[in-house]
């Protein structure tokens, strides 16, 4: 196990470096940040001025080992519009989005496998076609289009919910959380079903065909052969051999969430970090993109991690000390 | 023979009813069992035999139904029993055991979990007596260090002792009947050996009834008190192991007995049934075995021959058995 986790580490090293080098260079390619950041009428001198006090003089490869250098200090680099740590400000961010992913993720469990279910076990019911037209629906239909769609009808006409921001927050573990208060949870529901919409279906799918394939199996009919409820086939015997492909799918989604949710995020004015990296693009501010898509890397790494370790949890026969022989 | 029958089927029907048209799995099958008998079913592939063990535990899947004739346990109707009543039968009169030890036991489960789960199926029992029972029909199927075994999870276990670990689940509530699906057809001669051993004395120590459902002549040959041949979903000839062995009355035992490697002489050229089993969407006109028979003649064709009873025990259904002076 340690020795696993540890050469899972290593990799992870590899992978982080390979992503800082395309990052930098990539973000390095794109646009002038200093046209957005000097006043129009200023002179040349003053453009010189900037351009050194960025560190933008220098050649790329010069700016890459600065900033390797400073990020093995803890430092991401300095906004260029703010002029705070970027790491700083993703930071701060950082809850708002998480908590609007893991609501997501939570919606698309609690909906998506009960749904799948049930769609598995009576695969030619109505209610069963019903829910399978619904996902492909769920699948296909934009995020951006739905989000609004849902404001127009939960917030506008039927006045249910408010349409922006996070509403009331409350501290927990020094983290500003939402969904523990009343106005919070109503602000927060909205956006958290738009993320989820996707990942719903994709539960709901991945657990019917789950179903529909395990519930063949030979070890299916022995259960029933020694005489077992059909409630304990279903959720002892059906669900833990389900779980496997759901568990790993929504782990590796986990990742995805987050990276959508700057669509969400930006329909629904959540103060998250995809609102601050679209601002971040768009005044070509180079130390955020780079410092996000760092956090990203890092936050992708530790999901694939954690879904490894879930998923020897379930399946036994990929115990990990049998990767590490 | 006074002993009343454990199992006694009379006229079974399983039909599965598909797209292309009904499917006549088990059609009309009667036989039956003696506390302590073993029965050898025998058949090819498609000849309904695993169909006919589904059928005595209820688990016939979509879209096949029993429907018609009776299953008599112990004079108890087993064919008009609804889901409710099914499932406190399974595993506690009647128990199956499956052709693939790979596929029977839950990859995910642990095996004392699997095994505590079908004591407590059927009887309020606390867990660590129910261990107990676990590990006692563990060493019954020649499982050593119980214990451990019951901690591990089925891929941990070769073929042979994945089978053991079903039989002995099995046997768990001494059920009346069991219902052996090919258990040893996916398993080495060796191991194969050793669990028709071992199976042979548990039903003798115990009384339970056995049918043994397979395709594999010298198998039966070694185990089975009785033998019931099916084809095409009848039986086509039914008796004691040694009188339908030594003289086969209907030409496809005849056929299926001279196509075992081990009866014919070394280097002459196996016999063949010549043809494959019909499809049972169309059978043809008349026996269903006509196409592939060597001694059919005209009547073959126009009707189904019936049952002919010879004896307290043995029967065919055939309208010209094979004469025994042919047979040499």
């Amino acid at each position: 196990m340690s020795v696993f986790v540890l050469r899972r580490l290593m990799q992870s090293g590899i992978v982080m470096i390979a992503m800082s080098v395309i990052v930098f260079f990539g973000v390095n390619v794109v646009g002038d940040p200093i046209d957005m950041l000097v006043a129009p009428d200023a002179d040349q001198a003053e453009i010189e001025r900037v351009i050194r006090d960025f560190g933008l003089d220098k050649p790329v490869w010069q700016q890459y080992t600065v900033f390797v250098s400073n990020a093995f200090k803890g430092d991401l680099g300095t906004s260029f519009i703010f002029g705070e740590s970027a790491l700083k400000l993703i930071v701060e961010r950082m809850p708002a989005t998480l908590e609007l992913a893991f609501m997501a993720l939570l919606m698309a469990i609690v909906i998506g496998i009960p749904l799948g279910l049930y769609a598995g076990l009576r695969p030619n019911a109505i209610s069963s076609r019903l829910i399978m037209s619904g996902s492909i629906l769920g699948f296909s239909l934009p995020t951006f289009w739905v989000g609004i769609m849902m404001i127009m009808l939960f917030a506008v006409m039927l006045d249910w919910v408010p349409a922006t921001g996070r509403g009331d927050t409350v501290s927990v573990l020094g983290m500003q959380v939402s969904f523990l208060t009343a106005d919070g949870f109503s602000h927060i529901v909205l956006p958290a079903l738009n993320l989820a919409l996707l990942k719903i279906s994709l539960v709901i799918r991945l657990t019917r065909a789950g179903v529909r394939e395990v519930m063949h199996m030979d070890f299916i009919k022995f259960a029933r052969a020694k005489g077992l409820s059909s409630s304990r086939i279903v959720m002892v015997h059906l669900f833990k051999n389900i779980m496997i492909p759901v568990v790993t799918v929504l782990g590796l989604e986990f990742g995805s969430l987050i990276a959508f949710s700057v669509v969400t995020e930006t329909i629904f004015a959540w103060p998250g970090m995809g609102k601050l990296l679209i601002d971040a693009i768009q005044q070509l501010d180079r130390p955020i993109i780079v410092a996000y898509l760092m956090i990203i890397v890092v936050l992708f790494v530790v999901i694939n991690l954690i879904v490894d370790i879930l998923y020897s949890i379930l399946d036994p026969r990929v115990r990990l000390q049998d990767a590490a022989n | 023979m006074n002993t009343p029958n454990t199992l006694t089927v009379k006229n079974l029907k399983t039909h599965f009813f598909t797209k292309a048209g009904v499917v006549k799995a088990v059609d009309d099958v009667s036989f039956s069992v003696k506390p302590g008998e073993i029965l050898g079913l025998v058949g090819e592939s498609g000849s309904g035999k695993t169909v006919t063990g589904f059928s005595l535990i209820g688990l016939v899947d979509e879209p096949g139904r029993v429907v018609g004739g009776s299953i008599l346990l112990n004079g108890d109707d087993l064919a008009r029993k609804n889901e409710k009543q099914w499932r406190e039968l399974r595993g506690k009169k009647i128990a199956m055991i499956f052709q693939d030890p790979m596929m029977t036991l839950n990859p995910v489960l642990r095996i004392d979990t699997q095994m505590i789960e079908a004591i407590q199926a059927h009887e309020d029992i606390s867990k660590q007596s129910a261990r107990q029972r676990c590990r006692e029909a563990l060493v019954r199927v020649g499982i050593a260090s119980p214990d451990e075994r019951l901690a591990s999870y089925p891929h941990q276990f070769s073929g042979g002792m994945r089978q053991r670990v079903a039989i002995a689940i099995a046997l768990l509530h001494e059920p009346d009947l069991i219902i052996a699906d090919e258990p040893t057809t996916a398993l080495d001669v060796t191991i194969q050996a050793q669990i028709l051993y071992e199976v042979r004395k548990l039903c003798s120590e115990t009384g339970m009834s056995l049918i043994w459902i397979t395709h594999d002549l010298a198998v039966i040959s070694g185990l089975a008190d009785r033998i019931a041949v099916m084809y095409a979903g009848r039986i086509v000839e039914q008796g004691s192991i040694d009188e339908v062995l030594d003289a086969p009355l209907h030409p496809y035992t005849k056929g299926l007995i001279e196509s075992v490697p081990s009866r014919n002489k070394r280097g002459a050229k196996l016999y063949q049934i010549p043809g494959m089993t019909p499809s049972l969407l169309n059978l043809p006109a008349g026996c269903a075995f006509s196409s592939r028979c060597s001694a059919k003649q005209s009547d073959c064709l126009v009707a189904t021959p019936e049952i002919t009873q010879l004896g307290e025990e043995r029967q065919v259904r055939c309208f010209h058995p094979v004469k025994q002076e042919e047979m040499a």
